[in-house]
Protein backbone atom coordinates (compact mmCIF):
# COMPACT_ATOMS: atom_id res chain seq x y z
CA UNK A 1 0.00 0.00 0.00
CA UNK A 2 1.07 3.79 -0.90
CA UNK A 3 0.31 6.85 0.73
CA UNK A 4 0.18 10.56 -0.33
CA UNK A 5 0.86 13.67 1.15
CA UNK A 6 -3.04 14.47 0.70
CA UNK A 7 -3.96 11.51 3.47
CA UNK A 8 -5.27 9.18 0.77
CA UNK A 9 -4.23 5.07 0.21
CA UNK A 10 -3.70 3.51 -3.31
CA UNK A 11 -3.18 -0.52 -3.16
CA UNK A 12 -2.32 -2.27 -6.53
CA UNK A 13 -5.09 -4.30 -7.92
CA UNK A 14 -4.10 -6.01 -11.29
CA UNK A 15 -3.31 -3.40 -13.80
CA UNK A 16 -5.71 -1.07 -11.43
CA UNK A 17 -5.60 0.38 -7.91
CA UNK A 18 -7.88 1.54 -5.21
CA UNK A 19 -7.73 4.46 -3.43
CA UNK A 20 -8.93 5.51 -0.38
CA UNK A 21 -8.31 7.87 2.92
CA UNK A 22 -6.48 7.04 5.48
CA UNK A 23 -7.80 5.86 8.91
CA UNK A 24 -5.81 9.43 10.16
CA UNK A 25 -7.82 11.28 7.70
CA UNK A 26 -10.82 9.37 8.66
CA UNK A 27 -10.39 9.90 12.13
CA UNK A 28 -10.09 13.74 11.55
CA UNK A 29 -12.50 14.42 9.37
CA UNK A 30 -15.05 12.89 12.02
CA UNK A 31 -17.98 11.40 11.15
CA UNK A 32 -18.68 11.56 7.52
CA UNK A 33 -22.41 11.88 6.47
CA UNK A 34 -22.67 12.59 2.69
CA UNK A 35 -20.27 11.61 -0.20
CA UNK A 36 -20.25 12.77 -3.44
CA UNK A 37 -18.53 10.63 -6.38
CA UNK A 38 -17.45 11.01 -9.67
CA UNK A 39 -18.93 8.99 -12.88
CA UNK A 40 -17.17 5.95 -13.33
CA UNK A 41 -14.73 6.82 -16.42
CA UNK A 42 -13.76 9.70 -15.73
CA UNK A 43 -9.86 11.17 -17.02
CA UNK A 44 -8.38 12.78 -14.28
CA UNK A 45 -5.20 14.87 -13.72
CA UNK A 46 -3.16 14.82 -10.41
CA UNK A 47 -4.77 16.71 -8.12
CA UNK A 48 -7.92 17.23 -9.50
CA UNK A 49 -10.99 17.48 -6.85
CA UNK A 50 -12.55 14.03 -7.57
CA UNK A 51 -14.62 13.40 -4.38
CA UNK A 52 -16.44 15.53 -1.92
CA UNK A 53 -16.70 14.39 1.45
CA UNK A 54 -18.64 16.28 4.26
CA UNK A 55 -18.48 15.33 7.94
CA UNK A 56 -20.37 16.67 10.64
CA UNK A 57 -17.70 19.50 11.22
CA UNK A 58 -16.80 20.53 7.45
CA UNK A 59 -16.96 19.45 3.31
CA UNK A 60 -13.47 18.04 2.53
CA UNK A 61 -12.56 17.46 -1.76
CA UNK A 62 -10.49 14.21 -2.20
CA UNK A 63 -7.85 14.86 -5.14
CA UNK A 64 -6.83 12.14 -7.82
CA UNK A 65 -3.63 11.13 -6.26
CA UNK A 66 -2.17 10.87 -10.46
CA UNK A 67 -2.91 11.08 -13.76
CA UNK A 68 -5.34 8.51 -14.79
CA UNK A 69 -8.84 7.32 -15.48
CA UNK A 70 -11.62 6.48 -12.63
CA UNK A 71 -12.89 2.96 -13.46
CA UNK A 72 -15.26 2.21 -10.71
CA UNK A 73 -16.52 4.39 -7.68
CA UNK A 74 -17.55 2.92 -4.63
CA UNK A 75 -21.62 3.51 -4.87
CA UNK A 76 -22.10 1.64 -1.55
CA UNK A 77 -20.86 5.09 0.36
CA UNK A 78 -23.59 6.89 -0.75
CA UNK A 79 -26.05 5.21 0.87
CA UNK A 80 -23.57 4.64 3.88
CA UNK A 81 -20.83 7.29 3.83
CA UNK A 82 -20.30 6.13 8.13
CA UNK A 83 -18.11 3.38 6.31
CA UNK A 84 -15.60 5.79 5.56
CA UNK A 85 -15.32 5.82 9.49
CA UNK A 86 -15.57 2.10 10.08
CA UNK A 87 -13.72 0.73 7.60
CA UNK A 88 -11.62 3.57 5.42
CA UNK A 89 -8.65 1.45 4.80
CA UNK A 90 -10.48 -1.91 3.27
CA UNK A 91 -14.06 -1.69 2.77
CA UNK A 92 -14.76 1.73 2.05
CA UNK A 93 -12.29 2.38 -0.70
CA UNK A 94 -13.65 5.23 -2.38
CA UNK A 95 -12.55 5.13 -6.12
CA UNK A 96 -10.67 2.40 -8.53
CA UNK A 97 -8.21 3.96 -11.22
CA UNK A 98 -5.94 3.09 -13.74
CA UNK A 99 -2.93 4.99 -13.91
CA UNK A 100 -1.62 6.52 -16.95
CA UNK A 101 1.95 5.73 -16.16
CA UNK A 102 1.65 3.13 -13.21
CA UNK A 103 5.56 3.57 -12.58
CA UNK A 104 4.35 6.91 -10.72
CA UNK A 105 3.06 4.92 -7.77
CA UNK A 106 6.83 3.74 -6.80
CA UNK A 107 7.29 7.41 -5.74
CA UNK A 108 4.99 7.77 -3.36
CA UNK A 109 5.13 7.25 0.29
CA UNK A 110 5.34 3.57 2.30
CA UNK A 111 3.43 2.69 5.29
CA UNK A 112 6.22 3.97 7.49
CA UNK A 113 7.14 7.07 5.82
CA UNK A 114 3.61 7.96 5.82
CA UNK A 115 3.65 6.88 9.92
CA UNK A 116 6.24 9.47 10.08
CA UNK A 117 4.75 11.88 8.50
CA UNK A 118 1.34 12.03 10.51
CA UNK A 119 3.59 11.68 13.69
CA UNK B 1 -1.87 36.09 18.69
CA UNK B 2 -2.96 36.62 21.82
CA UNK B 3 -3.45 34.67 24.59
CA UNK B 4 -6.95 32.29 24.90
CA UNK B 5 -8.26 32.35 27.85
CA UNK B 6 -9.78 29.76 29.69
CA UNK B 7 -12.94 28.61 31.75
CA UNK B 8 -12.10 27.10 35.18
CA UNK B 9 -12.76 23.73 33.85
CA UNK B 10 -10.36 23.90 31.04
CA UNK B 11 -8.16 21.33 32.86
CA UNK B 12 -11.06 19.15 33.32
CA UNK B 13 -12.02 19.59 29.74
CA UNK B 14 -8.23 18.15 28.62
CA UNK B 15 -8.50 15.24 30.46
CA UNK B 16 -11.46 14.29 29.81
CA UNK B 17 -9.45 13.83 26.15
CA UNK B 18 -11.14 17.35 24.42
CA UNK B 19 -10.07 18.69 20.76
CA UNK B 20 -9.99 22.06 22.09
CA UNK B 21 -10.56 25.00 19.58
CA UNK B 22 -10.67 28.93 19.77
CA UNK B 23 -13.63 30.10 20.39
CA UNK B 24 -15.12 33.82 21.21
CA UNK B 25 -11.53 34.50 22.66
CA UNK B 26 -11.37 31.21 24.69
CA UNK B 27 -9.62 27.97 24.63
CA UNK B 28 -13.26 25.99 24.50
CA UNK B 29 -13.58 21.88 23.61
CA UNK B 30 -15.11 21.43 20.65
CA UNK B 31 -15.77 17.73 20.68
CA UNK B 32 -14.60 14.93 23.25
CA UNK B 33 -13.74 11.13 22.40
CA UNK B 34 -17.27 10.39 22.03
CA UNK B 35 -17.23 12.39 18.85
CA UNK B 36 -19.75 15.15 17.35
CA UNK B 37 -22.77 12.53 15.97
CA UNK B 38 -22.55 10.34 19.33
CA UNK B 39 -22.65 13.47 21.93
CA UNK B 40 -25.41 15.07 19.68
CA UNK B 41 -27.55 11.55 20.21
CA UNK B 42 -26.76 11.29 23.75
CA UNK B 43 -28.11 14.73 24.73
CA UNK B 44 -31.28 14.22 23.16
CA UNK B 45 -31.75 11.09 24.44
CA UNK B 46 -29.87 10.91 27.82
CA UNK B 47 -28.23 14.25 29.46
CA UNK B 48 -25.34 16.45 28.02
CA UNK B 49 -23.02 18.74 30.11
CA UNK B 50 -21.91 21.58 28.91
CA UNK B 51 -19.22 24.16 29.37
CA UNK B 52 -20.54 27.38 28.59
CA UNK B 53 -18.75 29.56 30.90
CA UNK B 54 -17.38 31.79 28.35
CA UNK B 55 -20.52 33.43 28.07
CA UNK B 56 -21.15 36.69 30.11
CA UNK B 57 -22.75 36.83 33.57
CA UNK B 58 -24.31 40.19 34.58
CA UNK B 59 -26.32 41.31 37.27
CA UNK B 60 -28.59 44.73 36.62
CA UNK B 61 -29.51 46.30 40.26
CA UNK B 62 -31.94 49.42 40.38
CA UNK B 63 -30.46 52.08 42.18
CA UNK B 64 -33.95 52.87 44.39
CA UNK B 65 -34.26 49.46 45.04
CA UNK B 66 -36.89 48.42 42.90
CA UNK B 67 -35.94 45.83 40.25
CA UNK B 68 -38.98 47.45 38.46
CA UNK B 69 -36.75 50.49 38.01
CA UNK B 70 -34.09 48.15 36.67
CA UNK B 71 -36.61 46.63 34.42
CA UNK B 72 -38.10 49.59 32.87
CA UNK B 73 -34.64 51.21 32.61
CA UNK B 74 -33.32 47.83 30.60
CA UNK B 75 -36.32 48.23 28.70
CA UNK B 76 -35.00 51.27 26.91
CA UNK B 77 -32.50 48.60 24.98
CA UNK B 78 -34.86 45.52 24.36
CA UNK B 79 -37.99 45.45 22.88
CA UNK B 80 -39.04 42.83 25.29
CA UNK B 81 -41.24 43.16 28.37
CA UNK B 82 -38.92 43.32 30.78
CA UNK B 83 -41.15 44.44 33.97
CA UNK B 84 -43.40 41.80 32.85
CA UNK B 85 -40.87 38.97 33.75
CA UNK B 86 -42.19 37.91 37.05
CA UNK B 87 -39.73 37.05 40.29
CA UNK B 88 -37.93 33.50 39.96
CA UNK B 89 -38.67 33.64 35.57
CA UNK B 90 -36.21 34.45 32.82
CA UNK B 91 -37.10 35.83 29.24
CA UNK B 92 -35.45 35.59 25.67
CA UNK B 93 -33.93 38.92 24.46
CA UNK B 94 -32.17 40.86 22.65
CA UNK B 95 -30.70 44.29 22.57
CA UNK B 96 -31.63 46.09 19.17
CA UNK B 97 -29.68 49.13 17.44
CA UNK B 98 -31.24 52.51 16.11
CA UNK B 99 -31.53 50.74 12.61
CA UNK B 100 -33.53 47.95 14.19
CA UNK B 101 -30.61 45.39 13.94
CA UNK B 102 -29.85 43.19 16.56
CA UNK B 103 -26.66 43.66 18.44
CA UNK B 104 -27.10 40.56 20.93
CA UNK B 105 -29.28 38.11 22.17
CA UNK B 106 -29.76 37.31 25.83
CA UNK B 107 -31.17 36.20 28.53
CA UNK B 108 -32.81 37.91 31.54
CA UNK B 109 -33.92 36.48 34.66
CA UNK B 110 -35.80 38.52 37.33
CA UNK B 111 -34.00 37.39 40.79
CA UNK B 112 -36.05 39.51 43.06
CA UNK B 113 -33.72 42.22 44.22
CA UNK B 114 -32.04 42.19 40.68
CA UNK B 115 -32.07 41.05 36.78
CA UNK B 116 -29.60 38.62 36.07
CA UNK B 117 -28.23 38.62 31.92
CA UNK B 118 -26.55 35.78 30.62
CA UNK B 119 -25.04 37.43 27.22
CA UNK B 120 -23.22 35.75 24.09
CA UNK B 121 -19.29 35.37 24.65
CA UNK B 122 -18.29 37.55 21.17
CA UNK B 123 -20.40 40.50 22.75
CA UNK B 124 -20.35 40.47 26.31
CA UNK B 125 -17.42 43.65 26.15
CA UNK B 126 -20.24 45.85 23.94
CA UNK B 127 -23.13 44.73 25.56
CA UNK B 128 -21.47 45.68 28.98
CA UNK B 129 -20.25 49.34 27.92
CA UNK B 130 -24.30 50.04 26.18
CA UNK B 131 -25.39 48.88 29.21
CA UNK B 132 -23.18 50.92 31.40
CA UNK B 133 -23.38 53.71 28.81
CA UNK B 134 -27.19 53.39 28.63
CA UNK B 135 -28.56 52.62 32.26
CA UNK B 136 -25.79 53.72 34.71
CA UNK B 137 -28.17 56.33 35.67
CA UNK B 138 -30.48 54.58 37.15
CA UNK B 139 -29.10 50.87 37.50
CA UNK B 140 -25.77 49.02 39.01
CA UNK B 141 -23.99 46.82 36.06
CA UNK B 142 -22.25 44.32 38.29
CA UNK B 143 -20.31 41.74 35.70
CA UNK B 144 -19.84 38.69 37.16
CA UNK B 145 -16.30 37.36 36.76
CA UNK B 146 -16.31 34.68 40.24
CA UNK B 147 -19.13 32.13 38.16
CA UNK B 148 -18.95 29.29 36.32
CA UNK B 149 -21.80 28.16 33.96
CA UNK B 150 -22.79 24.90 33.03
CA UNK B 151 -25.67 23.53 31.04
CA UNK B 152 -27.51 20.18 31.43
CA UNK B 153 -29.41 19.14 28.47
CA UNK B 154 -31.21 16.20 27.57
CA UNK B 155 -34.16 14.11 29.24
CA UNK B 156 -32.07 12.46 31.68
CA UNK B 157 -30.74 16.13 33.40
CA UNK B 158 -33.93 16.70 35.60
CA UNK B 159 -33.51 12.97 37.31
CA UNK B 160 -29.37 13.93 37.26
CA UNK B 161 -29.65 17.19 38.71
CA UNK B 162 -32.40 16.31 41.42
CA UNK B 163 -29.80 14.01 42.84
CA UNK B 164 -27.81 16.97 43.87
CA UNK B 165 -30.46 19.52 44.58
CA UNK B 166 -34.11 18.91 46.01
CA UNK B 167 -35.47 22.37 44.67
CA UNK B 168 -34.71 21.48 40.71
CA UNK B 169 -37.33 19.16 39.70
CA UNK B 170 -40.08 21.35 40.68
CA UNK B 171 -39.21 24.13 38.11
CA UNK B 172 -40.54 24.68 34.69
CA UNK B 173 -39.04 25.83 31.49
CA UNK B 174 -38.09 29.21 32.36
CA UNK B 175 -38.18 29.13 35.76
CA UNK B 176 -35.18 30.31 38.21
CA UNK B 177 -33.95 29.34 41.06
CA UNK B 178 -31.39 29.40 43.86
CA UNK B 179 -30.36 26.58 45.31
CA UNK B 180 -27.65 25.08 47.32
CA UNK B 181 -25.36 22.35 45.07
CA UNK B 182 -22.54 20.10 47.04
CA UNK B 183 -21.94 23.20 49.11
CA UNK B 184 -21.57 26.13 46.95
CA UNK B 185 -24.65 28.49 45.77
CA UNK B 186 -26.30 27.64 42.69
CA UNK B 187 -28.19 30.07 40.31
CA UNK B 188 -30.10 28.15 38.14
CA UNK B 189 -32.56 28.01 35.47
CA UNK B 190 -35.05 25.51 33.39
CA UNK B 191 -33.46 26.53 30.41
CA UNK B 192 -30.85 26.46 27.30
CA UNK B 193 -29.79 26.14 23.84
CA UNK B 194 -30.51 22.31 22.33
CA UNK B 195 -34.15 22.29 22.41
CA UNK B 196 -34.76 19.78 25.10
CA UNK B 197 -35.08 20.10 28.68
CA UNK B 198 -32.33 21.16 30.80
CA UNK B 199 -30.77 23.46 33.22
CA UNK B 200 -28.56 26.13 33.03
CA UNK B 201 -26.30 26.32 36.02
CA UNK B 202 -24.00 29.69 37.26
CA UNK B 203 -22.15 27.77 39.80
CA UNK B 204 -18.71 29.79 41.55
CA UNK B 205 -15.40 29.21 40.07
CA UNK B 206 -13.86 27.72 42.40
CA UNK B 207 -17.06 24.85 42.58
CA UNK B 208 -17.46 24.46 38.81
CA UNK B 209 -15.22 21.62 38.41
CA UNK B 210 -16.74 19.92 41.86
CA UNK B 211 -19.87 20.27 39.90
CA UNK B 212 -19.10 19.12 36.62
CA UNK B 213 -17.53 15.70 37.88
CA UNK B 214 -20.30 14.85 40.25
CA UNK B 215 -22.33 15.56 36.99
CA UNK B 216 -20.49 13.32 34.97
CA UNK B 217 -19.67 10.51 37.35
CA UNK B 218 -23.67 10.19 36.87
CA UNK B 219 -24.63 7.34 34.37
CA UNK B 220 -26.97 9.30 32.53
CA UNK B 221 -24.13 12.77 31.97
CA UNK B 222 -21.69 12.55 29.13
CA UNK B 223 -19.59 16.01 28.43
CA UNK B 224 -20.61 17.48 25.03
CA UNK B 225 -18.81 20.30 22.82
CA UNK B 226 -19.18 23.11 20.82
CA UNK B 227 -19.81 20.63 17.37
CA UNK B 228 -22.95 19.34 19.23
CA UNK B 229 -23.72 22.34 20.76
CA UNK B 230 -24.33 23.70 17.33
CA UNK B 231 -26.39 20.87 15.53
CA UNK B 232 -28.66 20.51 18.68
CA UNK B 233 -29.51 24.48 18.47
CA UNK B 234 -29.70 24.25 14.48
CA UNK B 235 -31.77 21.11 14.66
CA UNK B 236 -34.10 23.53 17.60
CA UNK B 237 -34.12 26.14 14.64
CA UNK B 238 -32.47 28.61 17.43
CA UNK B 239 -30.30 31.35 16.14
CA UNK B 240 -26.60 32.02 16.35
CA UNK B 241 -26.04 35.11 17.09
CA UNK B 242 -23.12 36.04 14.39
CA UNK B 243 -24.55 34.08 11.66
CA UNK B 244 -28.40 34.14 11.76
CA UNK B 245 -28.68 37.57 13.41
CA UNK B 246 -26.60 40.56 13.56
CA UNK B 247 -26.80 44.12 13.06
CA UNK B 248 -27.99 43.95 9.79
CA UNK B 249 -31.30 41.83 10.34
CA UNK B 250 -34.02 43.11 12.36
CA UNK B 251 -36.40 40.94 14.76
CA UNK B 252 -39.26 40.73 12.57
CA UNK B 253 -37.00 39.43 9.48
CA UNK B 254 -35.25 36.79 11.55
CA UNK B 255 -38.54 35.89 12.55
CA UNK B 256 -38.22 36.49 16.29
CA UNK B 257 -41.51 38.62 16.41
CA UNK B 258 -42.67 36.02 18.83
CA UNK B 259 -39.72 37.63 21.26
CA UNK B 260 -41.88 40.71 21.33
CA UNK B 261 -44.61 41.59 23.64
CA UNK B 262 -47.66 43.01 22.79
CA UNK B 263 -46.87 45.54 25.52
CA UNK B 264 -44.20 46.89 23.67
CA UNK B 265 -45.94 46.77 19.73
CA UNK B 266 -47.65 49.35 18.23
CA UNK B 267 -51.11 50.29 21.15
CA UNK B 268 -49.34 48.21 23.87
CA UNK B 269 -48.79 50.21 27.12
CA UNK B 270 -45.21 50.65 27.08
CA UNK B 271 -44.90 50.28 23.27
CA UNK B 272 -41.80 51.52 21.66
CA UNK B 273 -38.97 53.53 23.73
CA UNK B 274 -36.48 50.73 22.24
CA UNK B 275 -33.61 51.97 19.54
CA UNK B 276 -34.75 50.95 16.51
CA UNK B 277 -38.64 51.09 17.47
CA UNK B 278 -39.68 53.07 14.36
CA UNK B 279 -38.29 50.46 12.07
CA UNK B 280 -38.92 47.58 13.29
CA UNK B 281 -42.81 48.23 14.89
CA UNK B 282 -43.44 49.19 11.04
CA UNK B 283 -42.19 45.97 10.05
CA UNK B 284 -44.63 44.29 12.15
CA UNK B 285 -47.53 46.45 10.49
CA UNK B 286 -46.22 46.11 6.97
CA UNK B 287 -44.20 42.84 6.93
CA UNK B 288 -40.46 43.07 6.31
CA UNK B 289 -38.99 42.17 2.78
CA UNK B 290 -37.27 38.55 3.80
CA UNK B 291 -37.70 36.67 6.26
CA UNK B 292 -35.00 34.12 8.23
CA UNK B 293 -36.56 30.48 7.03
CA UNK B 294 -35.70 26.39 7.84
CA UNK B 295 -34.24 25.07 4.91
CA UNK B 296 -34.47 21.01 4.21
CA UNK B 297 -32.26 19.92 1.59
CA UNK B 298 -33.81 18.04 -0.96
CA UNK B 299 -30.83 15.46 -1.20
CA UNK B 300 -28.13 14.40 1.09
CA UNK B 301 -25.55 16.99 1.04
CA UNK B 302 -25.76 19.70 3.63
CA UNK B 303 -25.44 23.38 2.51
CA UNK B 304 -23.72 25.52 4.96
CA UNK B 305 -23.34 29.14 6.62
CA UNK B 306 -22.68 31.06 3.49
CA UNK B 307 -24.27 28.95 0.64
CA UNK B 308 -26.50 31.33 -2.25
CA UNK B 309 -30.04 30.87 -2.34
CA UNK B 310 -31.86 30.80 -5.81
CA UNK B 311 -35.21 30.87 -6.53
CA UNK B 312 -34.95 28.32 -10.04
CA UNK B 313 -32.70 26.15 -11.18
CA UNK B 314 -31.36 28.63 -13.77
CA UNK B 315 -32.09 32.49 -12.60
CA UNK B 316 -29.54 34.06 -12.55
CA UNK B 317 -30.07 36.70 -9.23
CA UNK B 318 -29.54 34.96 -6.23
CA UNK B 319 -32.86 35.75 -3.34
CA UNK B 320 -31.15 34.67 -0.15
CA UNK B 321 -28.27 32.57 1.56
CA UNK B 322 -28.16 29.78 4.10
CA UNK B 323 -26.63 31.43 7.58
CA UNK B 324 -26.13 28.02 9.30
CA UNK B 325 -26.23 24.36 7.75
CA UNK B 326 -25.13 21.35 8.66
CA UNK B 327 -26.20 17.48 8.76
CA UNK B 328 -28.81 16.92 12.00
CA UNK B 329 -27.51 13.57 13.72
CA UNK B 330 -31.58 13.39 15.07
CA UNK B 331 -33.28 14.37 11.16
CA UNK B 332 -30.53 11.84 10.10
CA UNK B 333 -30.56 14.25 7.11
CA UNK B 334 -28.90 17.94 6.29
CA UNK B 335 -31.08 20.78 8.02
CA UNK B 336 -29.85 24.73 7.57
CA UNK B 337 -31.44 28.19 8.44
CA UNK B 338 -31.35 31.35 6.21
CA UNK B 339 -33.06 34.13 4.37
CA UNK B 340 -35.30 34.69 1.25
CA UNK B 341 -37.60 37.25 0.40
CA UNK B 342 -40.74 36.76 2.24
CA UNK B 343 -42.89 35.65 -0.67
CA UNK B 344 -41.23 32.59 -1.10
CA UNK B 345 -40.75 32.10 2.69
CA UNK B 346 -44.09 30.03 2.96
CA UNK B 347 -43.50 26.39 4.27
CA UNK B 348 -43.56 23.74 1.23
CA UNK B 349 -41.47 26.37 -1.17
CA UNK B 350 -39.20 25.15 -3.41
CA UNK B 351 -36.06 27.08 -3.97
CA UNK B 352 -32.17 26.07 -4.78
CA UNK B 353 -28.54 26.22 -3.08
CA UNK B 354 -25.77 26.50 -4.99
CA UNK B 355 -23.33 23.79 -3.52
CA UNK B 356 -19.86 23.63 -5.01
CA UNK B 357 -21.54 25.15 -8.76
CA UNK B 358 -24.66 22.99 -8.48
CA UNK B 359 -27.86 24.28 -7.99
CA UNK B 360 -29.30 21.38 -5.51
CA UNK B 361 -33.21 21.46 -4.62
CA UNK B 362 -34.72 22.37 -0.93
CA UNK B 363 -37.65 23.04 0.24
CA UNK B 364 -38.58 25.76 3.03
CA UNK B 365 -39.13 23.88 6.30
CA UNK B 366 -40.93 24.69 9.41
CA UNK B 367 -38.57 25.08 12.21
CA UNK B 368 -38.32 23.10 14.66
CA UNK B 369 -36.71 20.41 12.61
CA UNK B 370 -36.87 18.33 15.92
CA UNK B 371 -39.72 18.99 18.49
CA UNK B 372 -39.18 20.86 21.87
CA UNK B 373 -38.86 18.77 24.64
CA UNK B 374 -39.75 21.71 27.19
CA UNK B 375 -41.18 20.95 30.86
CA UNK B 376 -43.78 23.28 30.92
Amino acid sequence: MKFTEEHEWLRKDGDIVVVGITTHAAEALGEIVFVELPDADTEVAKDDDVVVIESVKAASDILAPLDGEIVEVNEALVENPGMINDDPQEGAWIFKMKLSDPSEMDALMDEDTYKAHIA
Amino acid sequence: MTDLLKTPLFDLHVSLGAKMVPFAGYDMPVQYPMGVMKEHNHTREQSGLFDVSHMGQVKIRAKSGDTRDAALALETLVPMSIAGVAANRQRYAFFTNDAGGILDDLMVANRGDHLFLVVNAACKDADIAHMRAHLSDVCDIEVIEDRALLALQGPASEIALARLSVDVAAMKFMDVVTTEILGAECWVSRSGYTGEDGYEISVPNNKAVKLAEALLGMEEVAPIGLGARDSLRLEAGLCLYGNDIDTGTTPVEAALTWAVQKIRRTGGDRAGGFPGADVILAQFDDGAARKRVGIQPAGRAPMRGGTALFASETSSDQIGEITSGGFGPTVQAPVAMGYVPTELAAIGTEIFAEVRGKRMPATVAAMPFTPANFKR
